[in-house]
């Protein structure tokens, strides 16, 4: 995998691409809520983009449905390395009220590596702040490991 | 999912059909399987869920106005909005110790009580919005932009609104007046006198446009606000639970047998809940939902009829759909046969455009 160009825009703010695979729209209030004036996220860098591809960690709501599950994939292919994966809510960590339905391939880590989970059915906006908190970091370590193996800047 | 559990148990299920109108649901589904076990519940207990509906609704609307706003670009008054809204979230929070899945309600009655200070706390609240929110109405329904891209957009009127079946604040927009809260009362709607929110009797006429649905929707957290103020009022002593042992609560309604109906004025029309329990059996037999939203979305191809695409996204809004994907449009010109596609974020610039050009011209 080429990741000659990605390295260079890392040190920087993180950029979330927000994913909803079927979620009851909870998390997503608690996510609005946090990138709000109460909570406001943005003030520490952090920023909701439109698209995966400009997007340095993926957030994930829901227990994925049958129907997105393609669609998970396919923008966890399109989020550029090093990329961090942080599920929102107890519905993508385990399934929870939702764990024994006949439309569901999740919850997330069966379709998609996880490496932040934010559980709470929703979680408060405090928790996912944290999330994200802990997200940067990994990104850090992942960044660096690229970096050792060889991956230009 | 729902017939592999008991009642108690689909309640947390019925809860997350929705994270918005989360207690509406549970309301909606008690109500029914109160209904088909014949379960009696407490006057305290039905105030509490009266309250917790009003809070809930007053959320709602605020946070439908802010993503109103955010459409068509006015960032400003979604984050007005947004901050607005945190009160109640307080509120919520310290009546039920959740901020969105409450987990108040049980079938026969609810599960915590209102203490005095919960009820000093939702005073406070009601205060705190007849100062503040005026702030909001101003900036949004005075200001003139707002009020262009509005008006005579996604027009419902009152005949199509009543052939398509339109519930809630979409049908009171277009000027009737239903309203279950004041046609069939439930709860402690009864003894409330709710009066039906609609725009003629603000503006003098009706439009049935977004502008009215905006207003419809404004007015009614005003209106949650007066009614909140009589329920902590006029709330009565005492249990606040039919029967608190829920092994005995599990008993009586494996002993049950019949259809139950629920259905309740949730935030964005009529939600209907209906349950069959047989007796001999823990599980339900069966359960069937209907969230407004099935209802509203018929009336979109009405209100798309002759409007711009620009304004396509606030006329999707304008009925607080509860749908997760619908971002994308197929364009097609019969004439030259050609067709296209506009994604979400193509529409969302369009419609952002359109405002830029109104402040511009």
């Amino acid at each position: 995998m080429k990741m000659t160009r990605v390295l260079e825009i890392l040190p920087k703010s993180l950029w979330v691409f927000h994913c909803n695979s079927g979620s009851c729209n909870g998390c997503d209030i608690e996510i609005v809520a946090t990138i709000t004036p109460r909570y406001d996220i943005e003030r520490f860098g952090m920023k909701l983009v439109g698209s995966p591809r400009h997007a340095d960690a993926l957030l994930v709501t829901g227990p994925v449905t049958k129907y997105m599950t393609d669609r998970l994939r396919r923008i966890y292919a399109q989020v550029p390395d090093p990329k961090v994966v942080i599920v929102v809510g107890n519905c993508g960590a385990s399934g929870d009220v939702f764990f024994k339905s006949y439309s569901l391939d999740g919850p997330v880590d069966n379709i998609i590596p996880v490496d932040v989970y934010v559980h709470g059915c929703p979680p408060r906006p405090e928790a996912i702040i944290e999330g994200a908190a802990k997200a940067v970091l990994l990104l850090e370590k992942k960044r660096e490991e690229l970096l050792k193996a060889g991956a230009s800047r | 999912m729902a017939r592999e559990r008991n009642p108690i148990q689909v309640i947390y299920l019925a809860e997350r059909i929705c994270g918005i109108c989360s207690f509406s649901h549970i309301v909606a589904f008690v109500r029914a399987v109160e209904d088909a076990a014949k379960i009696e519940v407490p006057i305290r207990a039905q105030y509490i869920r009266s309250l917790v509906l009003e809070l809930e609704r007053i959320h709602s609307h605020i946070l439908w106005a802010g993503v109103a706003c955010y459409t068509f670009g006015y960032d400003s008054a979604f984050n007005l909005g947004m901050l607005l809204r945190e009160k109640v979230m307080d509120v919520l929070e310290a009546l039920t110790g959740n901020r969105v899945n409450y987990g108040v309600g049980t079938v026969g009655g609810v599960r915590r009580d209102l203490t005095p200070k919960a009820a000093a706390v939702v005073r406070e609240m009601i205060a705190f919005y007849r100062r503040e929110f005026e702030t909001f109405l101003d900036v949004v329904t005075e200001d003139p932009i707002a009020k262009a891209r509005m008006r005579n957009v996604g027009v419902l009127s009152p005949e199509d609104a009543v052939t398509y079946c339109a519930l809630g604040p979409t049908a009171r927009g277009s000027g009737l007046r239903v309203d279950l809260r004041h046609t069939s009362p439930y709860e402690a709607y009864g003894d409330l006198g709710v009066k039906p929110v609609v725009p003629q009797d603000y503006t003098g006429e009706v439009y049935g446009d977004v502008y009215d649905r905006f207003l419809v929707r404004v007015m009614e957290v005003i209106q949650s606000l007066d009614l909140l103020e009589k329920i902590v009022d006029g709330i009565p002593e005492g249990p606040i639970t039919w029967e608190p042992k829920l092994p005995k609560v599990l008993a009586s309604l494996k002993a049950a047998d019949g259809t139950g109906w629920g259905i309740i004025e949730a935030p964005r029309g009529d939600d209907t809940h209906i349950v069959k329990l047989t007796k001999g059996e823990d599980n339900l037999t069966w359960w069937k939902v209907r969230a407004p939203t099935y209802s509203n979305a018929v009336s979109w191809p009405l209100m798309f009829m002759n409007q711009e695409i620009a304004d396509a996204p606030l006329i999707i809004n304008s009925i607080d759909p509860c749908i997760s994907c619908m971002e994308r449009i197929l364009v097609s010109d019969e004439k030259i046969g050609r067709s296209e596609i506009v994604t979400k974020a193509q529409m969302m610039e369009k419609c952002r455009e359109k405002t830029r050009r109104l402040m511009g011209a």
